[in-house]
């Protein structure tokens, strides 16, 4: 063990290099406060869980990973900012954001996402919004960026020959983070231009034969990317593409997402661009067959047809002939980071998944600051009244326990704060809970610890002797108490559910250091102040006068009483 | 000048003691009556389980509450448009919050109105309305993994105390202080008409390891005195479990005291300054759990312990011994002329029985520890006094150096 008898100096300068690293590390990633949990600052917690629509009801944790994808790209077009989306359990998708209370954002993270294919009618560019900084707190790419020209991708059936690549670089590119639309603009009625007049629909098999009426065509010249419209299946759409710098008049939906089998990105042979390689089942192939073919007969931009996720469309390649055989081929300017995210993005059309809500949780503010107001309160009255009851009981030793509790303390805030910078750990008011529960587990260890050196003295040992073999034996004990309360903080952790798995955390966190504490400063500590004479010496006030003990005198110690006065005394009472 | 650590000094001698083991009966009944009142209000009343695990929806909104908060936000409520909202529970929460709990709610459609409903009649922006939705299977999920994870731990538990004393009679012991801490704390919940909700559940698995933990330590000292008794003659396993109780009593209460004061900050920054919510939920089952897990491992744990390693054929051997041992030296010091004629064994067998039976209910008195060393026949008098000199002779490291002279307090202050 570290701590022998021999140099509790060298233990104590060992613990000092750790905690000076561990605030260096606070330093370097400027982090200084810990990350608070929504119930503590408000904000909204959404948990969604998947269920599998094909009926086998296991989820596919990279379905679910793909999922997690699209919910973050749904809450990040909300302009929020530090939103998080995170999985939990098998089925679970966690999404948190702070400070916002919109029911819209419960609408849009709930809502089972719907990829559709759509012939295109109309193309026109359009001037993307300038980013307001109000809507987003993370600055977008520079609008220049944005591709300029029509059809910069084409679809084609898979070939060895290497299509001609457009000039422009593909909607779907990945750094780009779509530009927030305005959350409370209401939904106009736009699209209602385009349902005719019978309000029939037109589904797969008609779809082709839709044409927009010219009240539709009207609509679509006022239409703007800033507008909500409702996404139905069966009638026209207006869309843009994820920039906002292209708007569409769209078909109905000639085919749906989950007639999609596969979607790959990869670079064909004798090929240097990526391209995104699509697979559709049977029912899909012949559809895609005879859309292309009529597609591709027309001209500009109507032989293209849109990819329309969530009503917006991610890519709207153009076609140049029928393509048969249900395989199908993206090309364009894809880098292999927007290939990807392209063909993840077709692949979640094709993902069996329907999301429930199934837990919604909303703090406001001020509640959020009232509980992280009660949290620091219940935390100082907590340590007071441990340390009063320390100083009370123990004397002078209450100074080896507040300093251990220091140092504790300032280990656990150090790990909550680096913990909340790397992985992303936000302390809740659960988390709370546990840091002061976990106050009397640390304080109890050197209850232990104290109680066993006065245990020795009882037996006789010298306070310094004394000191080295009541660690050995409480030691033990220690070791054991935080075992079992380690134990229980993982299968907490493990089984927990929600925020109160933040309890469960830190009630770990604090036994480690507890352990850490006791082994590296509370114990060097004790031995170096044995040898002083306030400690050693047994004087009035150090917790280890005779006393106090209820011994005569300190054994081996050069006792300050006389030892004189005391035999006649005692034979006396001794009588 | 605390006076615990003297008492802690003559208890560890065995200066003074009480005698947990034989007033066992007692603390049995006791508990057996709190575990009773526990078990009927749990069937009388039931558990109150919060929406986490029946599924609803919770409102919460910052209001001066008077004397007609509830019933207009009731009214409120029924005009909102949304159907069957008669069950909604509405209290107030201290004096500036109005709480409003309902079945689960469509979080596209029926949320929203309800909030606008509570925002307006309040007269604050929905926004500022905080809430809380549990759907329906969602909270199905939870009460299931809320009971895998009891389960678990139990399991997990058993195996921990298993392990560690090695021991089928000290696990078993272990177990059942367990058991008796959390049913006593599932029946103040009950009782009080509490809401049970995770933050709850987490605190009673919490307990689970403190109670476990408060067992170890005192069984620890349980084995360290037992360790060469079968050896000696000096005292029965009875008479060593009870010192190790007494020994570890100023520990244990210390302990139990620095795990509560926290507990105590959670529970009233809970339920002063916030009412409601996770914090009290918490602290209160911890704060009921702690207590009873002290008491538990003291009060029943050891007694339980004592009472079946009792039954076994070598420890019976030795209460024997002891016994007759006893027995002999009390004969000695009455007529020490006469030698030991009595059937020694036959005697000591006797005394074993009346010792396990009788002394259930005897109490010890000053007197008693006074003049005790004279009666061998009754055990509960003789019980108190042996640990005294028992102690001294047994320990032999520190026996053979200089003892410090252990004086009475009373007596060393002049």
């Amino acid at each position: 063990m570290a701590t022998t008898t021999g140099h509790p100096g060298r233990t104590l300068i060992g613990l000092a290099v750790l905690v000076a690293g561990l605030i260096t590390l606070m330093a370097v990633s400027g982090t200084w406060i810990p990350k608070l949990g929504l119930d503590l600052r408000g904000g909204t917690t959404i948990t969604l869980t998947a269920t599998n629509t094909t009926g086998s009801g296991t989820v596919d944790p990279n379905s679910l990973q793909l999922a997690k994808t699209i919910i973050q790209s749904r809450v990040d077009s909300l302009g929020v900012g530090e939103s998080e989306v995170t999985t939990a359990g098998d089925n679970q998708i966690i999404v948190t954001v702070p400070n916002v209370q919109q029911d819209e954002l419960v609408r849009l993270v709930g809502q089972t996402a719907v990829l559709r294919f759509r012939a295109v009618h109309a193309a026109e560019q359009v001037q993307p919004l300038e980013p307001t900084p109000a809507a987003t707190s993370e600055p977008t790419s520079a609008p220049s960026d944005q591709p300029t020209a029509g059809a910069s991708e084409t679809a084609q059936a898979p070939s060895g020959e290497p299509s001609a690549p457009a000039s422009t670089a593909p909607s779907a590119t990945g750094n780009n983070k779509p530009l927030p639309a305005l959350p409370t603009a209401p939904p106009v009625p736009l699209d209602k231009a385009c349902v005719p007049a019978d309000g029939k629909g037109s589904p797969p098999d008609q779809a082709l034969g839709w044409q927009p009426t010219e009240a539709c065509q009207a609509a679509f010249a006022e239409f703007t990317c800033e507008t909500k419209v409702t996404e139905v299946a069966d009638q026209g759409l207006f869309a843009c593409n994820q920039e906002k710098t292209e708007k569409y008049l769209l078909g109905p939906a000639l085919i749906e997402g989950n007639q999609l089998t596969t979607a790959v990105a990869g670079i064909p042979q004798n090929n240097v661009n990526w391209v995104v390689n699509l697979e559709f089942n049977s029912e899909g192939a012949a559809a895609f067959e005879q859309a292309t073919r009529e597609i591709s007969q027309k001209s500009e931009p109507q032989n293209r047809f849109a990819i329309v996720l969530d009503g917006v469309s991610i890519s709207a390649p153009s076609v140049n002939e029928a393509i048969p055989g249900g395989r199908a081929e993206i090309s364009g300017n894809f880098t292999q980071k927007s290939a990807t995210e392209l063909a993840n993005v077709l692949k979640y059309g094709a993902l069996p998944l329907a999301f429930d809500v199934s837990e919604v949780s909303n703090v406001s503010a001020t509640l959020g600051g009232e509980q992280l107001r009660a949290g620091i309160i219940a935390g100082i009255i907590g340590l007071a009244l441990v340390i009063g009851y320390c100083f009370w009981y123990y004397r002078g030793l209450g100074i080896v326990v507040v300093a251990s509790l220091g140092i504790a303390g300032i280990l656990t805030y150090a790990c909550v704060v680096l913990l909340g910078s790397s992985v992303g750990f936000a302390l809740n008011l659960a988390g709370i809970a546990g840091i002061i529960v976990a106050i009397g587990i640390t304080a109890d260890s050197f209850v232990i610890f104290f109680e066993r050196i006065r245990d020795e003295v009882r037996e006789g040992r010298s306070l310094r002797t004394a000191v080295e073999t009541g660690w050995r034996r409480a030691r033990q004990t220690i070791l054991i108490a935080d075992t079992v309360s380690l134990l229980s903080a993982l299968v907490l952790f493990v089984l927990a559910i929600g925020s109160v798995k933040g309890f469960a955390f830190t009630l770990g966190l604090t036994t480690l250091i507890d352990v850490v504490v006791v082994f590296l400063f509370t114990k060097p500590l004790m031995t170096l102040l044995a040898r002083t004479k306030f400690f050693g010496g047994g004087h009035k006030l150090s917790g280890l006068d005779p006393e106090h003990l209820g011994v005569q005198a300190l054994p081996g110690s050069r006792s300050r009483r006389p030892v004189v006065a005391r035999p006649a005394a005692v034979s006396e009472e001794v009588a | 000048m605390s006076k615990l650590g003297t008492i802690g000094h003559r208890l560890y001698t065995g200066e003074i003691s009480y005698d947990f083991i034989g007033h066992r009966r007692r603390w049995y009944i006791l508990s057996a009556i709190l575990i009773a009142i526990a078990l009927i209000s749990l069937v009388w009343r039931g558990l109150d389980f919060g929406i986490e695990f029946k599924g609803g929806a919770d409102f919460k909104a910052p209001t001066q509450v008077t004397a007609q908060t509830v019933d207009s936000m009731r009214d409120a409520l029924r005009d909102s448009g949304v159907p069957e909202l008669d069950e909604a529970i509405v209290n107030t929460i201290g004096d500036n919050q109005v709480r409003v709990q309902t079945r689960t709610l469509d979080p596209t459609e029926e949320v929203p109105k309800v909030r606008a409903a509570i925002a307006d009649e309040v007269g604050i922006n929905p926004d500022q309305v905080a809430y809380s939705l549990i759907g329906a299977s969602w909270g199905g999920q939870i009460t299931e993994r809320a009971l895998i994870a009891l389960a678990v731990f139990l399991a997990l538990v058993a195996l921990v105390i298993g392990i560690y004393f090695r021991d089928a009679k000290m696990s078993a012991a272990a177990l059942i202080a367990l058991v008796h801490d959390v049913m006593l704390t599932i029946g103040i919940y009950a009782l009080v008409g509490f809401t049970v909700t995770p933050a709850t559940l987490i605190g009673l698995l919490t307990i689970l390891g403190y109670s476990l933990y408060d067992t170890v330590v005192v069984f620890d000292k349980v084995r360290e005195n037992v360790r060469d008794i079968r050896s000696s003659t000096t005292r029965t396993y009875s008479e060593a479990a009870n010192l190790a109780v007494n020994q570890v009593l100023v520990r244990s209460i210390n302990t139990t005291v620095i795990g509560v004061l926290p507990v105590v900050a959670l529970l009233f920054a809970g339920a002063v300054i916030l009412g409601e919510g996770p914090l009290k939920d918490l602290a209160l089952a911890l704060f009921v759990g702690m207590v009873s897990g002290a008491y538990s491992s003291i009060f029943i744990a050891t007694p339980l312990l004592a009472q079946m390693k009792e039954r076994e054929p070598d420890m019976k051997k030795l209460a024997a011994r002891v016994h007759a041992r006893r027995a002999k030296e009390s004969q000695k010091e009455r007529v020490v002329e006469t030698p030991a004629s009595v059937p020694t064994t036959q005697a000591a067998a006797d005394v074993g029985v009346t010792d396990a039976g009788a002394t259930d209910d005897a109490e010890p008195s000053n007197a008693d520890l006074e003049k005790a060393s004279a009666t061998a026949g009754n055990g509960a008098k003789r019980l108190t006094v042996t640990y005294k000199s028992d102690v001294r002779s047994q320990r032999d490291g520190a026996a053979k150096r200089s003892q410090p002279q252990n004086k009475p307090r009373s007596q060393r202050k002049k």
